[in-house]
């Protein structure tokens, strides 16, 4: 692997670049698909490259290739310096990066059961069994269940003498049971309606329990379709971790991406409102509960690792302290501008894709006191949302909407009545002040997904969050006709 | 590019690894034949340890984007990639299994680890076997979607055109961001039921959002396959105007309006009622709307699949290898069919459509090439039927809300105007929409006589502007 690292490295200098790094990444996936209790899709895919990123002239070029060859490096190397002198004839500002010192070392997630040594015939069992459970439940009108494992193997390094190793294993899985009459189409999922992912190993879904709550979402998804239509109002809300965990990414992650704050996202997937003067001001981003931190060594977070793809070591970054905005997700380019050291967030959609600031796992941290079945219990009246159907945020992260399977009534400290088609919608800062419970240990769970889209190319990334279940009071609910 | 129609019997395909690695090596954008070759190497391999059935598809290219943000260059980047995908049927066991490794043992492993995967499968019990039209041999050789043009754009080209998008933000004192790609691949399926279809395709996208100072953004796009037809400068001026046109916005509070949609607009209204709907994997689970002879919108909207239609970028078949059929979505606003795959067709007693994606597919057949037809009014006169209304540049993250009603939420983006008496009064801040696109289409009452082609989440579309009697308005941001 040197020979191609090294090789890459020296056409890149000799050609003129000031800085170059490489990464050679090799990917396994493996997903089984099953619907209505049939195996639709098993898959297995492979692919490695190799990417190599430049500066030339104080500008950014990059090239991959899927040819791991000693020309092909000659050839790719070449023509990421040829891209940068192109980059250079628009260029206003010059690359500079932060003084990290050099990385080195290896890492590994920590795996029990080796998700890819697990036979395939157990793997379909577990789905299939969970699958048909869930589909057994009379008025359902169809299923749909996946599990999937990912490995990657990747060797960074840079012309500042970097170089380091990481094998990082993910897993996923979800049973989800669809009911539909008439116009009517209500979905219920477990454990989450993208699936509940984690850095693990085949331990993990195994801790998951699937068929033990396959049925009940087979239940729900029925007793939704005659449920009644959660009605509008200025409410208070509940949010299980299964969607509070959507809301922080949306409303917390994304905003705190300094990339986006200087503009580099603009065209796509938009800016920030989290502009600089408001980490100076400590802007009151949330009320005193709220803590959030972007911390890449936490274990079983589908965004921790040893470094990230600027060979800067994992870390934790707190982004909200006590309801003040303290700090942004960052790079070794964008964190000086800001006065600050990379905290260590640029990641990369594979060997053919040029790292970018993504989240790693964007946690709020618990407040010890009441557990979510507590806050529930101290909350008079109210309704407490679950799993996400649907989500979208303004192109500076403000105005939100998001849609829940399920909403479930709060009175009197009980949860009652199932409502359907449940909606709120808020602008986030405003959300956020009104937080005026957080739950403890005992309901912080770690959460995630493998899609979270950004980039032009497009890039997928898979990030964590770990959460507790919070309270938040004078909450529209209940958005548009129906 | 011709091809001799000489379609060798899948077990005498065996190969030297020489010869394979001479394969992959030519494998690209520019050989089809070379791609098409691989995948009848791969389909023999495959049926020489037992496979019954399989299929294999290849894809191989070159992309490359150079991304602009604060008027420069900020990221600039290409790729070389080639993915062969073999599904690997055993009676009614299928595997799939992909790599990028095309060496003689990556291919090896490839189809022993493909039998083993389907080894371990339960049977697919309506499993209706790999499709075989007729008129596969026709696939081969097609250029209907390729130009040599953008094949051969260089990284200094591209950065031409940014340079000219960046002249145009500079004349009126706004910041350019932006990308322009240009991508050219080949795709090659082999079966064993007969087809070996092959072609080369090229797409390029220029797009622009302007940021001025004083509040306003606009944005503005050219997608085609020739990328030397896209404008930049064009696009430039475009995206400026209107950036300094909606500077400092004012807010309307939400509420029911009147709306002309720009074709950014309309090109999310065909992505996701065919995502929703238009599928035939959506019909069979009963989650879709569409029904044949429903009527869903006013005579003036009539949507088509059209794979062939080069005003869009053309594909001449599916990621099965079947050729694509032009499909009736909506005609006249009446629901008229969906599009198919060879599963789905298969459970319908249906053909295929030609509208299959890369297996395995838990997600159905999609429309790739939506094109919504013209009407008669010019473009600049949709604006003119409104007495108070929003004219609406594009949306933002739109996300679907209850999939059987089409109702979809999002934002405006880049460019949201109130006009009254039927003349633009000024920016308004974005707004929150809460929508059934259902509704909409049976609102609208003008359809511009001109129409862009754009690339939405589903594809390439070509769609004009529209003018809707109700848009329900939920929300409003800061700006």
């Amino acid at each position: 692997m040197r020979d191609l690292t090294n090789r890459v490295l020296d056409t890149a200098a000799q050609l003129g670049a000031t800085y170059a790094d490489v990464r050679v990444i090799r990917r396994r996936d493996e997903s089984i698909t099953v619907k209505s209790g049939r195996v639709e899709g098993v898959a297995m895919g492979e692919n490695d490259g190799f990417g190599v990123r430049v500066v030339v002239d104080g500008a950014w070029g990059f090239a991959a290739s899927d040819r791991l060859e000693l020309e092909e490096a000659d050839r790719v190397g070449a023509l990421a310096v040829r891209i940068a002198k192109a980059s250079s004839t628009a260029l206003r500002r010059p690359v500079d990066l932060d003084g990290r010192p050099p990385a080195s070392g290896a890492y590994e997630t920590p795996v029990e059961e080796d998700p890819f040594k697990i036979p395939l015939e157990r793997k379909i069992s577990d789905l299939v069994e969970a699958d048909r459970a869930a589909g057994a439940v009379e008025g359902v009108t169809f299923t749909e269940s996946m599990y999937s494992g990912h490995r990657e193997w990747k060797t960074f390094a840079a012309t500042d003498g970097s170089f380091t190793e990481q094998v990082i294993t993910q897993v996923g899985t979800a049973v989800e049971a669809n009911a539909i009459e008439g116009d009517e189409h209500q979905r219920r999922s477990y454990p989450d309606a993208g699936g509940g992912y984690q850095a693990a190993g085949y331990e993990y879904i195994r801790g998951l329990d699937m068929l033990g709550n396959a049925q009940s979402v087979g239940d729900e998804a029925v007793a939704l379709l005659h449920a009644p239509q959660c009605p509008p109002g200025v409410r208070t809300i509940v949010l299980d971790p299964s969607m509070l965990y959507l809301q922080i990414h949306e409303s917390c992650g994304h905003p705190s991406e300094l990339d986006r704050v200087f503009g580099t996202e603009a065209s796509y997937a938009g800016t920030s409102f989290l502009t600089p003067d408001k980490l100076e001001e400590g802007f009151q981003y949330g009320s005193e509960l709220v803590t959030i931190v972007a911390d890449a060594t936490a274990p079983g977070g589908m965004g921790t690792f040893g470094w990230d793809d600027e060979g800067v070591a994992a870390q934790q970054v707190p982004l909200v302290q006590n309801g003040r905005f303290v700090g942004y997700l960052s790079s070794r380019e964008t964190a000086p501008r800001v006065g600050r050291q990379s905290g260590g967030a640029m990641r990369a959609d594979g060997w053919n894709r040029i790292p970018l600031i993504r989240m790693t796992n964007v946690n709020m941290v618990p407040v010890p006191g009441m557990s979510l079945d507590e806050i529930v219990a101290d909350t008079d009246d109210g309704l407490y949302l679950a799993n996400n159907r649907s989500w979208s945020i303004d192109d500076r992260r403000l105005n939100f909407q998001f849609a829940t399977e399920v909403a479930y009534e709060i009175k009197g400290g009980k949860r009652g009545q199932l409502y359907k088609n449940a909606t709120y919608t808020g602008i986030t800062y405003e959300f956020w002040r009104s937080c005026d419970a957080v739950g403890d240990d005992r309901s912080y769970v770690m959460l995630g997904t493998p899609n979270c889209g950004k980039g032009e190319p497009s890039q997928t990334a898979r990030v964590g969050h770990a959460v507790p279940g919070a309270r938040f009071r004078n909450v529209q609910v209940g958005v548009g006709k129906w | 590019m011709s091809r001799p129609n000489k379609l060798a019997s899948p077990e005498a395909s065996a190969s030297t690894p020489a010869a394979t690695a001479d394969l992959a090596r030519r494998a690209g954008a520019e050989d089809p034949e070379a791609a098409l070759a691989l995948a009848e190497d791969v389909l023999g391999r495959a049926l020489r340890i037992g496979a019954t059935e399989a299929e294999v598809l290849v894809m191989a290219g070159d992309s490359a984007l150079t991304r602009f943000a604060n008027s420069e260059i900020h990221q600039n980047v290409a790729e070389r990639n080639l993915t062969v995908s073999l599904r690997h049927v055993v009676g009614r066991r299928i595997a799939v299994v992909s790599t990028g490794r095309v060496d003689a043992e990556g291919l090896r492993s490839l189809v022993h680890r493909a039998a083993a995967i389907a080894r371990s499968c339960e049977e697919l019990e309506d499993w209706a076997g790999l499709p075989a039209p007729a008129d596969a041999a026709r696939s081969i050789g097609s250029t209907i979607g390729w130009s040599d043009a953008t094949a051969v754009a260089t990284p200094e080209f591209r950065a031409d055109g940014v340079r000219a998008v960046i002249a145009a933000a500079d004349a009126v004192g706004v910041l350019a961001y932006g990308s322009f790609s240009t991508e050219a691949e080949a795709v090659a399926v082999a079966n064993s039921a007969g087809i070996r279809a092959a072609e080369q395709r090229t797409s390029s996208q220029l797009l622009t959002v302007h940021m001025s100072p004083d509040g306003g953004t606009g944005y503005a796009e050219s997608v085609g396959m020739d990328a030397t037809t896209i404008d930049a400068a064009a696009v430039g001026r475009e995206a400026a105007t209107k950036a300094r046109a909606s500077d400092r916005p004012v807010t309307v509070e939400p509420g029911d309006y009147p709306v002309v949609l720009e074709e950014y607009a309309v090109v999310d209204v065909t992505d996701m009622l065919g995502y929703v709907g238009f599928s035939a994997l959506a019909v069979q689970e009963e989650r879709s709307f569409a029904e044949p002879g429903r009527k869903i919108g006013t005579e003036l909207v009539t949507i088509i699949d059209d794979g062939a239609d080069t005003a869009g970028l053309p594909m001449s078949f599916d990621y099965e290898g079947v050729r694509k059929q032009r499909v009736s979505l909506l005609e006249a606003g009446v629901c008229r069919d969906v599009v198919y795959d060879s599963q789905t067709a298969a459970r319908a007693g249906h053909i295929s459509t030609g509208h299959g994606l890369p297996a395995p597919n838990p997600w159905g057949p999609f429309p790739l090439n939506a094109v919504m037809s013209a009407g008669t009014t010019p473009r600049e006169e949709l604006i003119g039927g409104l007495d108070r209304g929003l004219l609406v540049t594009r949306f933002h993250y739109t996300n679907v809300v209850h999939p059987k009603l089409a109702m979809i939420t999002g934002m405006t983006r880049d460019g949201t105007f109130l006009v009254e008496g039927g003349r633009i009064v000024g920016p308004v801040r974005n707004l929150r929409f809460t929508q059934s696109y259902l509704e909409a289409l049976a609102g609208v009452s003008a359809v511009s006589s001109t129409r862009k082609t754009l690339k939405g989440f589903l594809g390439a579309a070509v769609v004009p502007a529209l003018r809707i009697d109700a848009w329900t308005f939920t929300g409003v941001t800061e700006f």
